[in-house]
């Protein structure tokens, strides 16, 4: 046999609160190691609270080729800023 | 509009000096790839190599305290080959591919570790001289185009801080010792003075692929100037330990501002590269003892995760 | 008297985890893969941190000169109190990890003890111990598991490694007379009550493994007491080299 440990993508809470963020990558034959493995090569300094470990062939990316079509459109959607609309200054905490 | 009259590699090049990172799934030119793969695995073999001088003195460390350090710092090479290597395979190439380019010999790795580690004092001289020249090289780094490696190089020198610190008080504690100890010192600064130098390449006339590196923000300085960085930064240290750096050249230069310093031995450098050193044999040899004594294990725990998945695949249907 | 004992019972704790700490560092930068060099490494390191607990305890009962370092490496060979099992040799990645089992099942049996212990430093270094110990059966657990349920080649190497390395698993629950002091003043673990329950864990685990205890296994018994086996002395010899070799300076 020869095959390689899959690669897993890491991702950490790093205190309850905020989200989990990427942070790396690293193989493991089967998700309990992916796990065992990022606590040891991911959280040795106390980085994190809580780990997620997602093999990397599970992962769907958006095409960066269709880049302008997703997400240039949104360049001149002002009005979903609240900057766009105009009060006047006497209104507080709106 | 504009950029419909620029190429692909026009393009490119714009959104790097527009400060822009590439990343995995961006186009790129093939020999961006190339480049980078090569670049990012020998980094990342310098750190699996790197950690086998280093590994060599785990189990005669003079002290707990020491030990734990020198344990933990060590590990931290492995995570950092890790992150790199995790980098490297970002742009197509394969584990096992970085595997067997180190082991065969094919790939390059940093020159530095060929040299042995044969006194206690070495575990100073490498933390304080070797990771001090990796430091100036990878801060560099953190600023380089390609999104993955510049993010391992974050990880790393945050990583890193403590490594030459932990060099540096050895080196501290044996100069405020015994005659021994303050010899034993100053020999580790002798070996490992002139390699350290080395580290940054060869002089600039002599590095043909600087220019095309400074385009892609593979490297922002030349290979001298870190140089001249690395001696500048160096020298007060040294004095400090009140030991002397092996360059009787060695002395400030007003005008310029910098230290001027003495010539390069290029032939011992070349020798070392093309695995003439004393240690290129044996380190080659520990890594694939490794991975070869490594491959039962790596077999069993793929078998037992295939195996596990086919009972819970029974289960569910 | 009562610091006499109490002081060797720090000395039977801290040198179990020294010596498999010790052991465990060679292997750094030799693992089979990127990943589990790391963890091993972690495993090392969580055992000199607690040996540094224990020996920093001593030293101060000791009093003098005394420091952790002291304790830990300028005694003779036959006043090491660390077992038979956690001075064998690295013989491969299956022998690392039947070595690492045994010794870890015991361990986390040992520290729930100790968390109950009537000595405060104890207790102490026990609730911290405790969680890296949780994580070392966990981490050799399923590495039994995945090298006896593996490939053919796996299961034999772990058979081969766990029949070698059993006959020095009952040293750990043979008493000393130190530790029949522990276990009656309250201080330490009774190792009687606990062997049952390890041996239980012990064949469960393996049973899930699809491994096999030997039958008829002759224990060995004696490294406690200071007879060691042969590995001893150069475990000893590159672990002590430098306060040997340069004695009285500070590193």
């Amino acid at each position: 046999m020869n095959k390689e440990w899959p690669i897993w993508e890491i991702f950490i809470r790093s205190k309850n609160g905020l989200e989990h963020r990427h942070c790396g990558s690293l193989h493991a034959a089967d998700e309990e190691m992916a796990i065992q493995n990022a606590r040891d090569v991911y959280t040795r300094r106390q980085e994190g609270v809580s780990i997620w470990v997602v093999e990397s062939k599970h992962i769907t990316a958006s095409n960066p080729k269709k880049n302008g079509e997703l997400f240039e459109p949104a360049a001149d959607k002002v009005y979903r800023h609240p900057t766009f609309y105009d009060l006047p200054d006497e209104i507080k905490h709106m | 509009m504009e950029n419909k009259t620029l190429s692909l590699d026009e393009q490119f090049q714009n959104r790097i000096d527009n400060g822009d990172n590439i990343e995995a799934k961006d186009w790129m030119p093939e020999k961006y790839r190339k480049t980078h793969i090569r670049q990012i695995s020998q980094h990342g073999h310098s750190e699996i190599i790197g950690m086998l001088p280093e590994g060599n003195w785990i189990t005669r460390t003079p002290t707990l305290r020491r030990k734990v350090a020198l344990l933990a710092k060590v590990q931290d090479e492995a995570g950092h080959g890790l992150y790199l290597y995790s980098a490297a395979e970002t742009l197509g190439i394969s584990r096992e591919e970085l595997n067997e380019q180190l082991n065969s010999g094919r790939a390059k790795y940093s020159s530095i570790f060929n040299y042995p580690t044969v006194s206690w004092a070495d575990m100073g001289a490498v933390g304080w001289l070797v990771d001090g020249a990796a430091i100036i090289n990878q801060v560099m780094l953190t600023k380089t185009s390609y999104g993955p490696y510049a993010r391992a190089m974050v990880r790393i020198c945050k990583e890193e801080s403590f490594h030459q610190r932990q060099g540096y008080e050895i080196m501290l504690s044996l100069c405020n010792g015994t005659e021994v100890q303050k010899a034993m010192a100053q020999d580790a600064l002798n070996r490992w003075w002139w390699p350290s130098m080395m580290m940054f390449g060869p002089r600039d006339e002599d590095s043909p692929n600087t220019e095309q590196s400074m385009k892609w923000k593979i490297k922002k300085k030349t290979n001298d100037e870190l140089r001249q960085q690395f001696v500048d930064q160096t020298v007060p240290q040294a004095e400090i330990l009140g030991i002397t750096i092996p360059d009787k050249d060695l002395k400030w230069n007003e005008e310029r501002g910098h230290y001027d310093f003495g010539v390069i031995d290029w032939e011992e450098f070349w020798n070392v590269v093309k695995g003439n050193g004393l240690m290129n044999d044996k380190r080659l040899k520990d890594r694939n003892e490794a991975w070869d004594e490594g491959k039962w294990v790596r077999d069993a725990a793929s078998a037992y995760a295939d195996k596990q998945a086919t009972k819970r695949a029974k289960k569910t249907a | 008297m009562l610091q006499e004992k109490l002081y060797n019972y720090l000395l039977h704790l801290g040198d179990n985890s020294m010596i498999l700490g010790q052991r465990l560092g060679e292997l750094c930068g030799h693992g089979p893969e990127l990943e589990t060099d790391i963890a091993l490494t972690n495993i090392s390191l969580d055992l000199f941190g607690q040996v540094r607990n224990y020996f920093q305890a001593a030293a101060q009962l000791k009093g003098g000169d005394a420091t952790e370092d002291s304790i830990a490496m300028l005694r003779y060979e036959h006043e090491y109190r660390n077992t038979y099992l956690v001075e064998q040799p690295n013989e491969d990645f299956a022998h690392v990890i039947a070595r690492q089992f045994f010794f870890d099942v015991y361990h986390q049996l040992v520290l729930r003890e100790l968390m109950k212990s009537k000595n405060e430093t104890l207790v102490a270094i026990a609730n911290k111990s405790i969680k890296e110990v949780d994580y070392h059966v966990d981490f050799s657990s399923t590495w039994i598991k995945r090298l006896g349920d593996g490939t053919e080649v796996s299961h034999a190497k772990m058979q081969t490694a766990v029949d070698t390395l059993w006959r020095y698993s009952m040293e750990l629950f043979k008493a000393t007379d130190t530790e029949i002091w522990a276990a009656e003043s309250g201080v330490g673990a009774d190792l009687d009550k606990l062997k049952p329950i390890y041996l239980e864990r012990v064949s469960a685990l393996l049973e899930e493994a699809t491994l096999q205890l030997p039958e008829n296994t002759v224990f060995q018994y004696g490294a406690k007491t200071g007879m060691h086996s042969e590995n001893m002395g150069f475990i000893l010899a590159e672990f002590q080299y430098m306060q040997r070799a340069y004695p009285n300076m500070k590193w």
